[in-house]
């Protein structure tokens, strides 16, 4: 094991560039899949068909692919696209999909969206009815309970559940790594292997940087649950 | 659209490897994760100690990068090995054989959790039970507990199978010539790339579709005579 290889600057370098991009593209495909899932989980749960179907249809097709799939679909299928290539040097939203890292991001994002919409989707449906008739006894409509009553609890409730999708979305975006000029954890170690022929040392290098990544998300989360869920914490004295 | 058949009718083969490679990790799966499950459980220090961190280990490292190491550290790792017996040829691992072991390595640790769960749902007056007729550890194991698992265990063997199947995707980076691999060929070659991403993620979304249906089935068969609450 030559793990002094690692240990030189321009490695680890690389190293340390490839986790902020990991952070980066976790940071804001959670962070945008969050705010495009709250609206649609709410969507999700209506009676009306014809609102929820859609949003099933999304979910379901999106949850049903791999997301090696919908990254290759993003990266060379729709930013290959003539229509967008003759308008990414200038029209406004099309000039992001020059960019590889934008590519895997939007695909981050998708696939992160479904996956939280049928999670919020659960927790709303959870809400257990006498709160919601209470809500109703004191003359709240259906938006004011659903922004007083229910989102602020299912929330709360599904925070468990949604430290299992960050987690599994921090591993994920190390498919970014297949798309050319994303160097994250992943694309360093590639590079890493590719150029000293060290399979263990890089691999090994990178599964420890996301094995720290997981144990301090897991501890974020429950410093989280011990504010967000303490009314659901068993009681210590 | 501007398809060619012939490239629908190689992707729609490749379906037969990518299953095929689901099928064999699923197995192999299963058997490390019962293996996982029965040492955990077990009274053994060094045994439940090894168990936890495999299964801690694996989840906590992206599939991507553990096949990457298994796949091409093997290779370097079965090489280095072979020269020490006195083997002086190369050895080449098939990547069929490595993706199926890598898959289910990592599978096998979510599994060894899903099995954990399902073991310590029985009552323990069953195994008991098994014990005071005079059978045997593996004749309770086999006679007992393992037909009432099966019903504890299906809900979080069908998530594992259905993230499975879809990770089986990334052994079109390894090299293997499965749906995905075919689908990028085929893109680069036609330059209509839609049409075949599209098509493959069809038929992902068929593969999982009819296995939700049959371990549906399952489950239903095997919770006869389990009265259900009703809400």
């Amino acid at each position: 094991m030559q793990f002094d290889v690692i240990l030189e600057k321009d490695n680890l370098l690389l190293y340390i560039n490839g986790l902020l991009t990991t952070l980066k593209l976790l940071g804001i495909s959670l962070s945008i899949g969050l705010i495009l899932s709250i609206p649609l989980a709410v969507l999700r749960v209506s009676s009306n068909k014809l609102v929820s179907g859609p949003v099933w249809l999304f979910t379901y097709v999106i949850r049903g692919t791999p997301m090696l799939v919908q990254v290759y679909l993003i990266y060379y299928a729709l930013a290959q696209l003539e229509w967008i290539q003759e308008r990414w040097n200038d029209v406004w939203p099309w000039v992001y999909f020059k960019e590889a890292v934008f590519c895997a991001c939007l695909a981050f994002i998708i696939n992160t969206t479904a996956y939280t919409v049928e999670m919020l989707a659960g927790a709303i449906r959870e809400t257990s009815s006498g709160e919601l008739e209470a809500a109703r006894a004191m003359g709240m409509g259906k938006w004011m309970t659903m922004r007083r009553i229910v989102l602020p609890s299912a929330l709360r409730r599904s925070l468990p559940a949604y430290s299992n999708e960050v987690i599994m979305m921090m591993q994920g975006t190390s498919l970014a790594s297949v798309v050319p000029n994303v160097f994250d954890i992943t694309g360093a170690a590639s590079s890493v292997y590719s150029k000293y022929y060290l399979p263990f040392e890089a691999y090994i290098t990178a599964g420890a940087i996301y094995l720290c990544l997981t144990f301090s998300l897991v501890y974020l989360f429950k410093l989280a649950e011990r504010r967000f869920l303490a009314f659901l914490q068993p009681r210590k004295h | 659209m501007d398809g060619n058949n012939e490239y629908f009718l190689t992707i729609l083969h490749g379906t037969k490897l990518t299953l095929s490679v689901a099928l064999g990790s699923l197995f192999v799966a299963s058997v490390l994760g019962l293996l996982g499950a029965i040492a955990k459980l077990s009274r053994n220090k060094p045994l439940v100690w090894a168990a936890e961190t495999y299964s801690t280990v694996v989840r906590g490292v992206p599939d991507l990068v553990s096949m990457l190491l298994i796949f091409y550290g093997g290779q370097i790792g079965v090489n280095a090995l072979a020269t020490m017996v006195g083997y002086d040829g190369n050895i080449d691992i098939n990547p069929f054989i490595a993706g199926i072991f890598t898959i289910g390595f990592i599978y096998g640790a979510y599994l060894s959790e899903t099995f954990r769960g399902a073991i310590m749902a029985i009552p323990k007056g069953q195994s008991e039970a098994g014990i005071a007729y005079g059978m045997g550890n593996f004749r309770v194991f086999r006679r007992i507990v393992f037909p009432q698992m099966v019903r504890f265990a299906i809900p979080g063997f069908t998530n594992t199978w259905l993230v499975m199947i879809k990770a089986t995707a990334l052994v079109s980076i390894i090299g293997l010539k499965d749906m995905m691999y075919l689908a990028k060929q085929a893109s680069g070659i036609t330059r209509s790339a839609f049409t075949y991403y599209l098509f493959a993620a069809a038929i992902y979304l068929v593969i999982t579709t009819i296995s939700l249906l049959l371990l549906r089935h399952l489950d239903r068969k095997f919770s006869s005579g389990v009265r259900r609450g009703e809400f």
